[in-house]
């Protein structure tokens, strides 16, 4: 099983350091939890570690080989379920769904997507178009993707926003099963997720304008 | 290669359902044909005169109108990150919404043309270089129009932006498609204008793609 670390991280946000000097590493089975406060970076990092976005210093490791050097590898071993949820008005759940599987190449992505609603408790709504889902049931369809295949990183940003207390729970015994069968995750979150001993990361630690607050003196 | 042909089915079926914006194109195109015989006046003559430029420029137009869309549903609701995290490279993306879209605008323009040719008194010899020529256009200017909506998107008034950005790049398009049928019209070979605007949709067909997806990963960051 493979190992996801980064080093040294900077990230930069339109000549604003977000973080700086931020070091990581999870190891199988593990996960790390991003705390701090709005605007410390949380989904910044989520998005870095994605790809989405590259570091302005520092590397992201993925098996000890920078993840730079084989991008598609890496894509093709992490899931990220972003603050959007993706959710096409006009295309029923399993459609989205489908759409999604289907490009990982592998085979039987509609019957992969119905798995997979069902899995997040879902099976009601499957052949419902995406305009009638509430924020919490568009919400779980977009994590439903978490369960389409089995990849060994997933990051997740605020993964409980708009979810009730059920569908947490039901979250955090997918995110246990994943963690059981060596998979690995990141997740942002405000709220309580029960997680069973992760690592907290908090952003605040490491960012580069609270010095010169600290130096200024509180205001309030 | 699956992923592709899935991507496409996707973009299809959603162009489908949302069958509007699609009608809006050919309904552009044919009430901006309809509106010269109005504004010049019912000579025949002046008419078929001036029938390729007006249809071809009012395709371009018609293009144009659903180009700013192409890309920007995905960016707001997040699709544009997981199809930046998806095995197919983000020029592959590009491919596959432009194609998308000139199966969706431009070839139901293709179909809409001939009627309009009628309408504008274009001799009876001069409709199948027409279809030719917007069969080798339409999809240039989708391809062209897709790094313009690329580029623009994110950024405040893309809509307006879009335009200024791509009209210019269509008018070698234009020349050489009016060429062509001028050329048939008047007994002349039409194929050196057609193979150049072969050439250009050749050229654009390779480019435009791996433009179209580095300014998508530009957005996404």
């Amino acid at each position: 099983m493979p190992r996801f670390e980064g080093r040294d991280l900077t990230c930069l946000r339109s000549a604003r350091v977000v973080f700086t000097g931020l070091s990581f590493r999870l190891e199988p089975g593990g996960a790390l939890v991003l705390v701090g406060p709005n605007g410390s970076g949380k989904s910044s990092l989520l998005r870095l570690m994605a790809g989405l976005t590259r570091p302005f210093t520092g590397s992201l490791l993925w098996d000890g080989q920078p993840v730079a050097e084989e991008p598609e590898r890496f894509r093709a071993s992490l899931r990220y379920v972003g603050h959007l949820d993706a959710i096409k008005p006009a295309l029923t759940a399993v459609e989205i769904l489908a759409s999604w599987a289907g490009l990982d190449g592998r085979p039987d992505p509609t019957g992969r997507a119905r798995l997979a609603l069902k899995r997040m408790g879902l099976s009601h709504v499957a052949d419902l178009p995406g305009r009638y889902l509430s924020a919490g049931q568009k919400r779980r369809v977009n994590l439903a993707r978490l369960c389409l295949a089995e990849v060994p990183l997933w990051l997740l940003d605020e993964p409980t926003t708009a979810l009730d207390r059920q569908s947490v729970a039901k979250l955090a015994t997918e995110i246990a099963a994943h963690r059981r069968a060596g998979g690995m995750v990141v997740v942002s979150t405000h709220t309580d997720l029960d997680l069973a001993n992760p690592q907290v990361l908090d952003l605040s630690d490491f960012s580069a304008t609270m010095a010169d607050e600290d130096l200024a003196g509180d205001p309030a | 290669m699956n992923a592709f042909f899935r991507l496409l089915a996707r973009d299809l079926r959603l162009a489908l359902r949302q069958g509007a914006d699609a009608a809006t194109a050919v309904l552009f195109f044919v009430l901006c044909v309809v509106l010269f015989p109005f504004g010049i006046g019912p000579e025949p003559n002046i008419l078929a005169r001036i029938a390729p430029g007006v249809i071809l420029v009012a395709a371009l137009l018609a293009s144009l109108l659903s180009l700013e869309r192409l890309f920007q549903a995905d960016h707001e609701d997040g699709s544009l990150d997981l199809l930046a995290l998806s095995p197919l490279p983000l020029g592959g993306v590009a491919l596959v919404k432009v194609l998308a879209h000139w199966l969706v605008t431009g070839v139901p323009l293709i179909l809409a043309a001939p009627l309009l040719a009628m309408l504008l008194n274009l001799p009876a010899d001069g409709f199948g270089i027409l279809l030719l020529t917007l069969l080798l256009t339409t999809p240039l200017l989708s391809l062209v129009g897709g790094v313009g909506a690329a580029l623009t998107l994110g950024a405040r008034r893309g809509g307006v932006l879009l335009p200024l950005l791509v009209l210019p790049l269509y008018i070698p398009a234009l020349i050489f498609a009016a060429a062509a049928i001028d050329a048939a019209l008047a007994g002349l070979a039409a194929k050196p204008h057609l193979l150049l605007l072969g050439g250009l949709l050749a050229a654009a067909a390779t480019l435009a793609p791996l433009a179209s997806g580095a300014a998508l990963r530009a957005a996404v960051e």
